[in-house]
């Protein structure tokens, strides 16, 4: 039996968010004083050691990243937390920031730290109002306590914008502009938000760091899958019975996360599809489900891990109604800085509905599998690259739905 | 507060137009010709700048709307909970369609991706505040906090 391991959640339900006290009676700050204790090159020597990497998607090896931003010379670097989570069926960075809030201050006071950089923003998507208020009573009472020091914190708030999840769409839109992507290179810990040092790393990465930097990069690397270690906060909705979350060691299978945390479909439905990573995910069929959710294992079944966010379809579930949907958002989220996904956006969702309205014809799928191929090799962003994934991996394991409804 | 005086607050902030536009809307519902015009000034920015950045973002409407802005999700996870049933009960109760507003001003419909709590489907927000596990039933309840 698979069973759940609270790092980043640690502290769920045990303090009072809003009580910076509760925080510090549990050990907090302790991890960034001892950080401080620690040479610069040897804290981030042992932030890489532990493998942490990325849980905003692109899973980068989050000590690597800082390495850069450490070696970069400048007179101002800044540390950006990317709370924008805005991939449908997502919702750990809330889950995190709303029940212990010091911790993602915490992770990202030993990131300025490890490369000397004083200031940092949180950019927290428009729909978290909530959270945003909880963010500034913790700044608030971390800045009385003085336990940030010279290290200081603001959020800023997005306006509703998907592809401002991507980092540099992310900086443009702190620097007060349209959200669209960058050029890259250069990538941000080199040239980033005002053209300085930046690193930027999603909620649930900091949160990870004050436990690495507390319990070891021995203790973390142990944990779950080894080349992608820790554990993962997968968020589960669609057809499941426990539509929640969970925090799950990175070895855990999909099916374990389907059918012994999420508790199986409800009825006596049978399972169908399971989409792993928010919209851009792949639709996985049953015979793959005993792939661990780890990194790399997504990767080799043409998958991808992504914020974590895990969408069951039943039996009785039309897959090309659902990719329409999913087709729709890709429609609306393009920023329109690049043709390739500025038009093929568009041209996908015409095609699907097409399809989805019974007037599609076989030539139309031929159509969208160039189109996606096409758009994931010439977009300017992961936005367009990967939004014809759920298309393409639905056309190759689900034809039969897509047959079901030609004219 | 006036807008100028909003606009004026967030006059040293950098990139600040994002929050001042937010504030704005506060109350007005809406970001005004005239406020985007200001911004540009206090921003020091050419006006298809300031107008650039208040078409970019889905929270904002460079159109008069109601005052409760209340948005559907319409995201996959939401989509498959029923969402298309709450759209059409939004719609029937207050007699507009998703994207218009209500005659007395008191209501605008819009369709908005995942707001992030994806828990208990399908969802909807009215100014931010959250409602879940939204039923046709439950309408009627939920407009009445605002009428
Ligand atoms: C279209 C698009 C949307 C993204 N949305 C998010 C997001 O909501 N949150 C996030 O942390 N990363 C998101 N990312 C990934 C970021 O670009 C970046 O890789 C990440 O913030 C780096 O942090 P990490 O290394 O800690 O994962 C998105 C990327 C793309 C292309
Ligand atoms: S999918 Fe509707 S709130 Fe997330």
């Amino acid at each position: 039996m698979a069973e759940e391991i609270r790092i980043v959640l640690r502290n769920y339900g045990k303090i009072d968010p809003l009580k910076i006290d509760d925080y510090l009676a549990i050990g907090g700050y302790e991890a960034l004083i001892k950080a401080r204790s620690m040479d610069r090159e040897e804290l981030i020597e042992e932030v890489k050691k532990s493998k942490l990497r990325g849980r905003g998607g692109a899973g980068f090896n989050c000590g690597q990243k800082w390495a850069f931003a450490y070696g970069a010379q400048a007179d101002q670097k800044y540390v950006v937390c990317n709370a924008d989570e805005g991939e449908p069926g997502t919702y750990k960075d809330r889950i995190i920031m709303e029940n212990d809030p010091h911790t993602l201050l915490e992770g990202m006071a030993i990131c300025g730290y490890a490369i000397g950089a004083n200031k940092g923003y949180i950019y927290c998507r428009g729909e978290y109002p909530q959270v945003t208020q909880i963010l500034n009573t913790a700044i608030a009472q971390a800045k009385e306590k003085d336990v940030l020091r010279d290290f200081d914190i603001e959020v800023k708030s997005g306006a509703g914008a998907y592809v401002c999840g991507e980092e540099t769409a992310l900086i443009e839109s702190i620097e007060g502009n349209r959200g669209e992507p960058r050029i890259r290179p250069p990538f941000p810990p080199v040239s980033g938000l005002w053209q300085k040092p930046t690193i930027v790393n999603n909620v649930e990465t900091f949160a990870n760091v004050p436990v690495i930097v507390d319990k070891g990069a021995d203790y973390y690397a142990s944990i779950g899958a080894p080349a992608y270690p820790g554990t993962k906060v997968v968020t589960l909705t669609g057809d499941v019975n426990n539509k929640t979350f969970f925090e799950v060691p990175t070895n855990t299978t999909i099916r374990e996360v389907i059918f012994q945390f999420g508790g199986g479909i409800p009825g006596d439905r049978k399972f169908k599809a399971v989409q792993i990573g928010g919209n851009s995910g792949a639709f996985i069929s049953a015979d793959l489900l005993d792939t661990p959710i780890a990194f790399d294992a997504m990767t080799s079944i043409g998958s991808a891990l992504g914020s974590g966010a895990i969408f069951v379809l039943d039996e009785t579930r039309d897959i090309v109604d659902v990719i329409t949907r999913v087709a729709k958002f890709f429609e609306d989220e393009s920023c329109g800085k690049c043709a390739p996904c500025r038009e093929g956006t568009a041209r996908m969702y015409e095609l699907m509905e097409k399809l989805n309205s019974g007037q599609g014809s076989a030539n139309d799928i031929v159509l969208l599998n160039k189109l996606g191929r096409v758009m994931s090799y010439s977009c300017l962003c992961g936005l367009g690259q990967a939004a014809p994934t759920p298309v393409l991996t639905t056309i190759e394991r689900f034809s039969a739905d897509y047959n079901a409804k030609l004219m | 507060m006036s807008y100028k005086e909003i606009l004026a607050s967030y006059k040293d902030v950098p990139g600040g137009m994002i929050e001042a536009f937010h504030a704005i809307q506060g109350q007005y519902s809406y970001l005004p010709e005239e406020t985007i015009i200001e911004a540009a000034r206090v921003f020091n920015l050419p006006v298809a700048k300031a107008y650039e950045v208040a078409t970019f973002y889905s929270m904002f409407s460079v159109n008069t709307r109601g005052k409760n802005v209340i948005r559907i999700c319409e995201s996959a996870p939401c989509h498959v909970a029923g969402a298309a049933d709450v759209v059409a009960a939004l719609e029937r109760e207050l007699g507009i369609k998703m994207g218009e507003s209500t005659s007395d001003g008191k209501f605008a419909l819009e369709l908005t991706e995942c707001v992030g709590q994806c828990q208990a489907t399908p969802v909807i927000t009215v100014n931010g505040k959250v409602y879940l596990d939204v039923t046709p039933a439950k309408i009627p309840d939920i407009l009445a906090e605002y009428k």
